[in-house]
């Protein structure tokens, strides 16, 4: 099975090499037929991927420990769903997930524009291949996910338990497609230059594959942050991390680049900004790819021993110096049709929430390569930490929230003063009443929490006067009622009104940011049996441990040998709220030198975090219990020099009766955090919005058609 | 220049037009638009470099540790030095030695999060800043630094050691 796979590797790199030829060939010569060709070898990529892929996925659900990767990652006790994941917690597994997402995708976006702009088309073919063919040949040089030892061992590794939660089914995918999403955008960008065809075409034809990247990327980060939240016993969404900080980059210049090409679009304007911020995009995934696997930054992500640097740099070097080479060459096709008409104008407000966009990538990109930065400049590695990336970060977000109010409601080309009053008199309300509602209710100590609630708030009302407008238009002139009417709004104009459902979830999601980090209480400390402690205004006990021994079938499902825990009660002003019962999990290790039962619960272990989630607030708990303690450990030692691997179970049992009967101290983290909630609506928001906003309304060919016989309208007249 | 925050009076606006060529207007506000960005360039990169801490490893701590300046030691953790004390055991007490074996252990007391893989010998990066003899961790800044994070190491080595 291992060389099927292997040979399907060795095969896609051929098809890239002949498929990069052909259509530069094609295009060149202007074969067409070669660039045909061209196009259809990413379709076979695609093919011969999907088998490759499914080859390692079948391995590792037949727990196939020939292949090295599902001994270093999985083991028989690993759950079958987390075995399915297991594919891509590997340096080998996860560069094959983005080769294969990086042919499905391309296939998907040449597909569609098959019929248009042969040149750009043949241009990005070539481009995408080369970056699946980088991939590919990585894989065949550096990491072979197809590697095999011979005999193979009787049993894997196993999953890292801190990956045993079930957001990794679907983050790592999401995010992947994000990045190679937006290499998609870039190859079409770049193919534009090549081809010296530089107007809106291009931009109109990977719009969607833009806002796709985008939507993807998004969901991704969210989705690690809710990890981070609920399976970290750490208990935050957001560290300032490196990995998760390249995630964040290319997210931010393409939010830039869907705002500034409607200008593009329109106006005529910004063209080599557009281009840039394309490039960049595809650039900054690429780094972002880069950095997981270098090593080069400390990161609680990166992989272990990662040695892929060298290729990385090099790809990237070549990216940076094509992508200015290709800008400056063209710069004279990229005048711009029109000029700024005024600085009160939704073309003003993109540019400036563009500079802003750019400027936050530009704070976090300079605070996540530091490191790198200072030991250039000064010879000594330095870090800054997240209060420096918060002084800088919590200003910008601030400005970008409120632009995100104006856009949608200032007019374009110049705005006047009529059009100001109209439009900004109801969200300005709307702030002012929220700010004298917080300061009302006491809440002054907080300035930047303040002034993001009322940007919030800002934003509902000038989202809320929109929609609120398009209803009431509909229904006067249709006579439609409510609901109708509002579905019908959305409906005709998905982009405007998706965009901004996207706006208003930003916002609720910001809320959440704002509050939860501003009004948080945290403690940590340890706690005995019956021992009670306050968080906030909530009173939390220590009612009584807990443990369970369930080698396969532990309460979370991820395979914990033993769980030990402790049930806690929650109230709040003498009234009970929740029960809550957080644990840590011991899982096993392959360590002989453990001893027969050390070794069953010898692997890292793992918080299970145990919270009372809410509207208004969530009620956070982890717990950490003293397995050192002596008398535990003495049983251990006792059932290592006279248990059999299969009787060893029953000192675990033994142990777990232990600690029920005579509980150590256990150490406690306790969060009361108001408002988290909202982030994840807000993420579900924005999501929606999204989904709204890239759907292919139902009649864009009636609107082609209607728009050829308006045109054609409009020359007539011309001519009479 | 007109500022952004206000829309210029009819007169103010002719002045500026007559005052200004189109081309030169441009150009004044290129030249305050990018004189802007690197002012607070400039700001962004000197604060970042007089907020950050410098990578030590232990020994080098040892030599140059200044009082109430942080530092981010990176080393693994002392075997028999991991122990609990303060009020309710809220405090974690460990010493971290070099990397490389031999040199000076620094002791220190750290509060926050203490992520699920720290254990004695795992390679751990911390912030620090000196007190008097010892050394107290900046709250939450524990990182547990796994060579073996996503790819367990192989067995016999680094795990659990």
């Amino acid at each position: 099975m291992a060389g099927l796979g292997f040979g399907c590797l060795l095969l896609a790199l051929a098809i890239c090499a002949y498929g990069i030829v052909a259509s530069i060939y094609g295009v060149r010569s202007g074969r067409t037929e070669f660039s045909e060709s061209g196009r259809r070898s990413i379709y076979a990529l695609a093919g011969i991927l999907t088998v490759a892929f499914a080859v390692l996925e079948v391995a590792f659900l037949r727990n196939d420990f020939t292949f090295n990767t599902v001994a270093d990652t999985s083991s028989r006790t690993t759950p079958t769903f987390y075995r399915a994941a297991a594919v891509w917690s590997s340096q080998e597994g996860s560069l094959l997930l983005w080769a294969w997402l990086l042919s499905l995708w391309s296939s998907l976006a040449l597909f569609l524009t098959r019929k248009r702009m042969r040149d750009i088309a043949s241009y990005a073919t070539a481009i995408l291949l080369g970056f699946g063919g980088f991939f590919i040949s990585l894989m065949i040089f550096y990491a072979n996910p197809f590697a095999t030892t011979h005999p193979a061992p009787a049993e894997g590794v196993g999953l890292d338990p801190l990956l045993r939660f079930p957001t990794m089914m679907i983050h790592p995918p999401m995010l992947y497609s994000g990045y190679t999403l937006c290499t998609i955008p870039l190859a079409f960008g770049m193919g534009a230059l090549l081809a010296r065809r530089v107007d809106a075409d291009w931009i109109k034809a990977i719009r969607r594959f833009a806002f796709a990247a985008w939507l993807f990327l998004g969901v991704g980060i969210l989705l690690g942050a809710r990890w981070s939240y609920s399976e970290l016993g750490w208990g935050g969404y957001w560290g300032w991390d490196a990995v998760e900080n390249a995630s964040l980059m290319p997210w931010l210049t393409g939010t830039a680049f869907l705002h500034s090409l409607m200008i593009q679009e329109k106006r005529g304007m910004l063209k080599v900004w557009n281009v840039s911020l394309v490039l960049a995009t595809g650039t900054l995934a690429i780094m972002g790819t880069f950095l997981v696997r270098s090593g080069v930054l400390n990161s609680i992500h990166a992989f272990g021993g990662a040695t892929l640097g060298v290729p990385f740099v090099c790809l990237i070097a070549v990216l940076i110096a094509g992508s200015i080479y290709l800008v400056v060459s063209r710069r004279d096709m990229l005048r711009t049709e029109h000029r700024l008409d005024s600085l009160l104008s939704r073309e003003s407000i993109f540019l400036a929430n563009n500079l802003v966009l750019v400027g936050l990538c530009f704070v976090i990109f300079w605070g996540t390569y530091f490191p790198l930065i200072s030991e250039a400049l000064t010879g000594q590695e330095a870090s800054v930490g997240p209060p420096w990336f918060d002084r800088y970060t919590v200003p910008l977000a601030l400005v970008l929230v409120l632009l995100s109010g104006i856009g949608p409601v200032i007019a374009w080309r110049r705005a006047t003063l009529a059009n100001a009053r109209r439009n900004f008199l109801v969200p300005l309300l709307t702030a002012l009443v929220t700010l004298v509602a917080l300061l009302g209710a006491g809440i002054a100590d907080k300035p930047l929490a303040i002034a993001m609630f009322c940007c919030a708030a800002f934003v509902f009302g000038s989202i809320g006067q929109e929609f609120f407008r398009g209803v009431r238009a509909r229904r006067t002139m249709a006579g439609e009622a409510l609901p109708r009417a509002f579905t019908a709004l959305v409906r005709r104009n998905r982009r405007r009104y998706g965009g901004y459902i996207v706006h208003l979830g930003i916002a609720v999601l910001f809320i959440g940011v704002a509050a939860s980090s501003s009004f948080q209480h945290a403690s940590e400390l340890g706690l005995s049996p019956g021992q009670s402690t306050r968080v906030g205004s909530y009173t939390v006990r220590y009612v009584r441990p807990t443990a369970t021994i369930t080698p396969k079938y532990d309460e979370a499902h991820t395979g914990s040998t033993l769980s030990l825990g402790a049930l806690l009660d929650v109230s709040k002003g003498g009234h009970h709220v929740a029960m809550l019962n957080p644990s840590e999990g011991y899982y096993a290790s392959q360590e002989a030198s453990q001893g027969t039962v050390g070794s069953l619960i010898g692997g890292q272990p793992v918080s299970h975090v145990a919270m009372n989630a809410g509207i208004t607030r969530d009620v956070w708990s982890a717990v950490e219990p003293d397995i050192e303690a002596p008398a535990l450990q003495r049983i251990v030692k006792v059932g290592n020099s006279t248990l059999s691997p299969e009787e060893a179970l029953v000192a675990i049992g033994y142990l777990a009766r232990e600690y029920l009967k005579h509980p150590p101290q256990a150490q406690f983290h306790f969060i009361v955090s108001p408002l988290v909630m909202w982030i994840w609506i807000g993420g579900l928001i924005v999501f929606g919005g999204g989904l709204i906003a890239i759907w292919p309304a139902p009649s864009v060919v009636r609107r082609r058609v209607a728009a050829r016989a308006r045109a054609r309208s409009v020359r007539g007249l011309a001519r009479a | 220049m007109v500022s952004p925050g206000e829309p210029p009076r009819a007169g103010q606006r002719f002045e500026i037009l007559v005052a200004m060529n189109p081309a030169r207007k441009r150009t004044v506000r290129l030249t305050v638009a990018l004189s802007a960005a690197v002012v607070l360039a400039s700001a962004l990169i000197y604060t970042s470099f007089s907020a950050a801490s410098p990578a030590l490893t232990p020994s080098q701590l040892a030599h140059q540790a200044q009082p109430g300046r942080s530092y981010q030691v990176t080393g693994t953790v002392a075997k028999g030095s991991v122990h609990r004390g303060g009020v309710g055991g809220a405090v974690l007490y460990f010493s971290v030695a070099d990397r490389a074996g031999g040199g000076t252990t620094i002791p220190l007391a750290y509060t926050g999060t203490v992520p699920d893989p720290f254990r004695e010998g795992r390679e751990v990066i911390v912030t620090v800043e000196k007190q008097g003899s010892s050394y107290v961790g900046e709250r939450n800044s524990l990182i547990t630094k796994c060579p073996s994070k996503y790819k367990t190491a192989p067995a016999g080595e680094n795990q659990n050691s």
